[in-house]
């Protein structure tokens, strides 16, 4: 009996994409179907690489039928692994080079003003998300990964991780809830996933289980870079328990909020204004503060609706919050530039800056300004804002030299 | 008779036939190197005694308007794509000469779009011999396999005028689908209920072609005005029930592109005429109709407006865009080559400052100059883009012929041309060591953005001068190319046959390159 696996997605809206279907055969070698309308000129490569994978995995007798659509190798390379261990049991991986761009880690404190959300089966969606410069890029194996793609989704995430360019953001995957999100980060951290985002937190021990994972994952497959956490809190019950979830482990970098299970959780409705989430989102800020993390604001799903962004990105910077999550490109530049810093707090951020200096200059230990003694901390925080003007182009580099901080 | 023959290689390094369909063309000689001497093409002398003294020219239908001028074997027929994929005319035309059993016609039309797949028939039966005229979509398809009869000859709105004025081509009969005209001919394309725009494109046929015939569904007693087509050039005029559907000429993409990676290309594309210091109280731009270029003019709009500056005029394909800009007073004037909607339309028979041109105004090589070369910035697509600058926007990497040349060749004399373009198109890199078909010589090229970065052409030092220390990704065209390549790999060279299907003509009428046969597989 011959045995059969499809993969992948076809249909109008499909680009970059590969559909494949696999059928073991007892004889009659290796046959490629290959339809494509780049096939003048990626046939050749396609055919190679497709004999390649089937032959990693040793199989020598079967039907491959290749519909594509313009997939990167990455993409058709994770499109027949995930059919050839529907059908085979094996342990081995099929994996190309890794960027070397993509083996760095990143700072606990870095910016994560924005962070965009990705479908993890869509390739099409994954391939320019880089160049619009989101803080973060998140390749999403929850939510936006329907529950028959769940697996196939993990490969293409994978790949990606190792194989997409990010253009200097922060590499980040959601994972699942619970036993599968665990299992989810044996493809994620073996390729240097920066930071990893939990959902649905309600618990030290949510996190308590992935970290340990993350851990043995890390010490198994030489990974030396830190792997970051960034909890998010969709329930009433969560957001009671905000300050031990931030608290949970060492690796925390970051707590979010999502507000659309959590107003379905209270049993209301999310609006523009936010007074439903007020009380939540002011204790995931304080709880986030005190635990010296950042608070993350939930995504803004109104995608048409720049102005209303950035309404809603002022008033989140009001309560507190660092950052907020994206789902489209276009919101990006908007959060980015309703976050930076304003007039009020450059000036006043210059000025610490400017004490701090002189003081060191002068070699003294305590830093004052106006008669009043200024922390280590706030100076620090003036070094942040002065350094987000620049990045949004506030403040002109020239001006400041915050090198030598 | 052969199709083409005596190939010799061009200036540009391409091999060109310079006999095709049994007539002498000579091949490209370098820009601004071809300068013919000699008179222009004389049309007939017509006497107005044979004309009927009451002015009224109408016959009962088109095709006894065809068989009144005489339709017969091995004429040469032109329409215009005023209407652009809403034309009707052009396949009925060709029904009428099916019906009457005429063969070897050469198809001579401004520009050709789906709607007339329907004439594919009459290519294969002989009817209709080669189409000298862009080849979009199916018809592209068609000549690319090499199935017609003849060679094909894509000239640009420019070099098809020219072609006309200096007897390269002469028109047997010419038929003006006209929106609004009366019984002497007098024809215009902005009234009535088909109002289109203008009839500009049909302007060098109504003086030169042997015979013309205007159709309309609007017959207005004399005087039709505006009289963008005289009256004083027609033979017959027919009125039919429905001349074309106007709603289609929103061809292709006529909106503001969403798609935030054109979007990003748009912005950087503003960006860096603003560093490049492209925009001043003054300036002027050609505007074009795909969603990428209608965004660059909104980012255009936002300079403007913030510096409080005026753009001297707008060079158009016009939209509700450059309308809305006109009428905010960002804009004073709009010169338009044909209208991509109804609120183009609107505005070029309401607003005097949105005018109405023709490429003999914009375009024509054998003129005492044009105005494509006063524009300041000049935005325009291609299909491939080589490390010489070279462009295409007539053939695919895979080698089919998909698309027509238009104005583009024509308007790449403005100042500053630049091409907005993404490095990749699903999986398939822009930017190749060669252009598969050569329309654009690498000197006419100044700038390819990309969203991945920018490119100038090492030619225009004042540019790169101007934007070094702007902060936008500036790189060079290899960078950019193997940036790309890292991404998608390297493409495989289609395997074309030698035989030639079609001709590209530069703005002055030399050959440019061969599009070469494909091979099905």
């Amino acid at each position: 009996m011959n045995k059969i696996a499809t993969g992948g997605n076809k249909g109008t809206d499909v680009k970059s994409d590969v559909f494949v279907e696999l059928i073991l055969n007892t004889g009659g070698g290796i046959n490629i179907d290959l339809q494509s309308k780049l096939k003048t000129l990626f046939g050749k490569q396609i055919r190679s690489l497709a004999k390649d994978v089937l032959r990693f995995f040793e199989i020598k007798q079967a039907s491959l039928k290749i519909e594509d659509t313009g997939a990167l190798d990455f993409v058709l390379a994770a499109r027949i692994e995930s059919v050839v261990k529907q059908l085979i049991d094996t342990e081995k991986e099929y994996l190309l080079p890794q960027l070397e761009e993509n083996k760095n880690g990143t700072a606990k404190d870095r910016f994560r003003l924005s962070r965009l959300y990705l479908p993890g089966n869509t390739p099409k969606l994954m391939i320019n998300a880089g160049i619009h410069r989101p803080n973060g890029l998140i390749l999403d194996l929850e939510d936006a990964v329907a529950p028959d793609k769940k697996f196939e989704a993990r490969f293409i995430v994978r790949n990606a991780l190792r194989n997409l360019r990010f253009y200097d953001t922060e590499r980040m995957v959601r994972i699942n809830q619970g036993k599968r999100g665990i299992d989810d980060l044996a493809f994620v951290i073996p390729h240097h996933a920066n930071m990893i985002l939990v959902p649905k937190c309600e618990s030290a021990g949510d996190l308590i289980a992935v970290d340990r994972t993350i851990k043995l994952l890390r010490k198994k497959h030489r990974i030396e870079h830190q792997v970051w956490l960034m909890p998010i809190i969709e329930s009433a019950l969560g957001v009671i328990k905000a300050y031990e979830i931030a608290t949970a482990v060492d690796s925390v970098a970051a707590m979010a909020i999502g507000l659309e299970d959590y107003t379905a959780d209270l049993g209301t409705r999310r609006t523009n204004a936010g007074k439903e989430s007020f009380f939540a989102r002011s204790m995931v800020v304080n709880a986030s503060r005190a635990a010296g993390i950042q608070p993350i604001d939930s995504v803004f799903t109104d995608v048409s609706d720049l102005e209303a962004l950035a309404k809603n990105v002022r008033h989140s910077k009001a309560l507190g919050f660092d950052g907020m999550g994206c789902i489209h490109p276009r919101q990006i530049k908007v959060i980015h530039e309703n976050f930076a810093p304003d007039e009020v707090e450059i000036e006043k951020a210059e000025k610490i800056f400017l004490a701090f200096k002189e003081a060191k200059s002068k070699g003294l230990g305590v830093v004052s300004l106006d008669s009043k003694m200024i922390d280590p901390p706030v100076v620090k925080r003036a070094v942040a804002t002065i350094t987000l003007a620049i990045n949004t182009g506030k403040l002109e580099k020239s001006r400041f030299s915050i090198s030598n901080y | 008779m052969k199709k083409y023959d005596r190939i010799v290689k061009n200036a540009a390094g391409r091999e060109v036939p310079t006999i095709i369909n049994g007539e002498d063309h000579i091949p490209f000689m370098g820009v601004g190197k071809h300068k013919p001497s000699g008179r222009k093409y004389g049309p007939r002398i017509a006497t107005c005694a044979d004309y009927p003294e009451d002015g009224n020219k109408t016959v009962s239908s088109l095709k006894e308007a065809l068989i009144g001028a005489g339709l017969c074997h091995g004429m040469t027929i032109s329409t215009h794509h005023h209407f652009r994929d809403g034309d009707l005319i052009a396949n009925q035309v060709f029904d009428i000469a099916h019906e009457l059993g005429i063969k070897n016609l050469r198809w001579f039309p401004s520009a050709s779009f789906p709607c007339h797949s329907h004439l594919i028939p009459y290519l294969e039966d002989g009817t209709i011999n080669r189409i000298e005229g862009s080849m979009n979509g199916t018809l592209g398809k068609f000549c690319s396999e090499g199935k017609m009869i003849g060679t094909g000859i894509l000239r640009s709105h420019g070099g098809r005028y020219l072609a006309v004025q200096d007897g390269e081509v002469k028109i047997d009969i010419a038929i003006i689908a006209a929106p609004t005209a009366d019984s002497f001919g007098n024809a215009n394309g902005v009234n009535g209920s088909a109002a289109c725009g203008l009839l500009g494109f049909a302007l060098a046929d109504s003086q030169y072609a042997d015979k013309v015939i205007v159709v309309t569904d609007n017959l207005v007693p004399f005087p039709a005005i505006p009289w963008q087509i005289q009256g004083n050039y027609v033979d017959y005029v027919v009125e039919v029930d429905k001349v074309g559907i106007h709603e289609k000429i929103i061809s292709g993409t006529t909106k503001i592109t969403k798609s935030p990676d054109r979007l990003l290309i748009a912005e950087m594309t503003a960006q860096f005429c603003e560093a490049a210091g492209l925009i001043y109280d003054g300036f002027s731009y050609q505007a074009g109709a795909g969603g990428t270029a209608l965004s660059i003019g909104n980012f255009f709009g936002d300079i403007l407006r913030k510096n409080m500056w005026k753009a001297r005029f707008i060079r158009a394909g016009s939209n509700k865009y450059p309308v809305q800009m006109l009428e905010e007073g960002l804009v004073e004037y709009i010169l338009d080559g044909q209208t991509f909607d109804l609120e183009g339309v609107r505005s070029m028979r309401e607003n005097p400052k949105h005018v109405w041109t023709s490429p003999f105004t914009s375009y024509n090589y054998h003129g005492k100059g044009n105005f494509a070369s006063l524009v300041d910035v000049v935005v325009l697509g291609a299909t491939e883009v080589d490390i010489q600058f070279n462009a295409n926007v007539v053939s695919h990497s895979d080698g089919y012929m998909l698309h027509g040349i238009g104005g583009w060749q024509n308007t790449l004399f403005g100042k500053t041309t630049i091409l907005p373009i993404p490095l990749f198109r699903d999986r398939i890199p822009i930017i190749r060591d060669e252009v598969t078909t050569l329309c654009a010589p690498g000197e006419m090229i100044d700038v390819i953005v990309s969203e991945r970065g920018i490119a100038i052409n090492p030619l225009r030092k004042d540019l790169i001068d101007k934007t070094k220390n702007s902060g936008l990704p500036i790189k060079t065209i290899q960078q950019l190319k193997k940036e790309a390549e890292a991404i998608c790999g390297i493409p495989e060279k289609p395997e074309l046959s030698d035989e030639i299907v079609a001709v590209i003509k530069w703005v002055d009428g030399t050959v440019l390159d061969s599009v070469r046969k494909v091979i099905v597989q």
